[in-house]
């Protein structure tokens, strides 16, 4: 039941209807749980035909980041910033704990 | 930034899978609550990523493993009702009821539809103003809001002939059961990815305090999972219990207000029997009382004698993480997608579904 792919929003008519691309394939999804206002060019995540939620790009990046200096600093040997109590807390900075 | 394979990126799968070995030195029990991850991963091969330490949990977050052949019976026999349209979604279909399922129902001739989206049955309502439509809802809090969706504009329109059988449930109740049984052995939990983009992370805060056990909320690709675990495992070595949202692009700390200000507007905590852990108090929502009229099991006459479930199958155990699917006698053979027998195998997010498509000969 559940697709997790984000939704690329290409067009959006009056009655809060948007037309959105998955991996190509265009769909038909309403807006009507979505709280803030959404954009053609934003990103929704989708199911059963409705949109839930706005995906934020920047903390996506911010995520990858994190991850790439993971891979970074395993490929170098050196981990001693991912080691110790919590060691990732500092790398992922504002993405820890709620 | 692409949103969707710089999550499936293959170095960055081996770094994190190479960390979490490094830093797991302790056995680990993980409940996945979401099917949805069981499904993930199994397909990417996650359980042989993380190490011998980790051991997965498939938890009962899958709505079609977790419906009660009471229910489904239910079901059929107003699918069976003249003058009636029965509406869900898919899956449901193809679940086990005690004699019979709704697809055999439909192969005898009564209209029964399976929907792309709930609100498609708004259309079906307006075309058939002749007919009694009734739409099954299923799902945990990710579908409930869309429901809620749906009867705000029945009601909006006056339609008076569309009725709403609502089997909604949720994730906290379940949980928290599982906790209180003390043959269950969970040290960690990772928290479903869609249920917290409409319910937020702060809703397994106290879950996570009551039992001392850490929470990972993360989603569904494979990158997002190993982080989530990740977490889990330096939280498990540490001995904290905090709630990680990993999820961040999608998981808000108080999640989608206006999803949950529609839930709340629509419907009321209610107990719920779930298949294989039998009634959870507040494990599901239903109507409230003032919209008794649009209930169809108050409108109609749903009681059934149910049967009770088949001894060979052993879903109930897989739900509360007591056994994996290849320890059930009839796993594969008798029991198969083409032909299941419990509702683990019947939807792709149930455990012996995923081992089933994904690990049927190499688990």
């Amino acid at each position: 039941m559940c697709l997790s792919i984000p939704s690329k929003v290409i067009a959006i008519d009056e009655n809060n209807y948007a037309t959105v691309e998955t991996l190509g394939v265009k769909r038909g999804v309403t807006l009507d749980l979505i709280p803030e206002k959404v954009e053609v060019g934003e990103y929704v995540l989708i199911h059963v035909g409705f949109a839930m939620e706005k995906i934020d790009t920047k903390a996506a990046l911010e995520s990858i980041e994190v991850y790439k200096q993971i891979a970074k600093q395993m490929e170098e040997g050196d981990i001693s910033e991912l080691e110790g109590d919590m060691g990732l807390e500092d790398l992922r900075g504002k993405n820890g704990s709620n | 930034m692409d949103l969707i394979n710089d999550f499936r990126d293959k170095d960055l799968i081996f770094s994190l899978s190479n960390l979490i070995q490094k830093k797991s030195k302790k056995p680990l029990n993980i409940m996945e609550i979401c099917g949805g991850h069981t499904h993930s991963i199994m397909k990417f091969g996650i359980h042989k990523l993380v190490g011998k330490n980790i051991n997965f949990i498939h938890g009962p977050g899958c709505p079609v493993c977790v419906m009660p052949r009471s229910k489904i019976d239910a079901a059929i026999k107003l699918a069976s009702m003249d003058n009636v349209i029965f509406t869900t979604l898919a899956d449901m279909l193809r679940v086990p009821g005690s004699t019979s399922t709704l697809q055999k129902a439909r192969s005898q001739g009564h209209d029964i539809r399976a929907l792309y989206s709930p609100l498609d049955v708004i259309q079906i309502a307006k075309d058939n103003p002749d007919k009694k439509v009734i739409f099954f809802a299923i799902g945990f809090e990710t579908t409930t809001p869309m429901t809620a969706v749906v009867v705000e504009k029945a009601i909006e329109l006056g339609l008076k002939n569309l009725f709403f059988h609502i089997n909604h449930v949720t994730v906290p109740a379940p949980v928290r059961a599982l906790m209180n049984d003390e043959n269950v052995k969970i040290d960690a939990f990772l928290g479903p990815s869609h249920v917290s983009v409409i319910t937020g992370s702060k809703i397994y805060e106290s879950i996570a305090n009551d039992y001392k056990k850490p929470i990972a909320i993360s989603g569904f690709e494979p990158v997002d999972i190993l982080d989530g675990i990740l977490n889990l495992v330096e939280q498990g070595e540490n001995e904290t219990y905090k709630v990680y949202n990993q999820y961040k692009r999608a998981v808000k700390l108080e999640g989608n207000l206006k999803a949950k200000e529609l839930i709340d507007k629509y419907f009321k905590i209610c107990d719920f029997e779930f298949r294989g852990l039998g009634n959870i108090p507040n494990g599901g929502v239903d109507l409230k009382d003032k919209y008794s009229y649009l209930n169809a099991k108050f409108v109609f006459d749903c009681n059934v004698e149910s049967k009770k479930e088949s001894k060979a199958c052993i879903c109930g155990e897989i739900l509360k993480g007591r056994a994996k699917p290849y320890d059930c006698k009839i796993f594969s053979k008798v029991c198969n997608p083409q032909n299941p027998i419990g509702s683990c195998m019947v939807s792709s997010e149930g455990a012996c579904a995923a081992y089933y498509k994904y690990a049927k000969e190499n688990v």
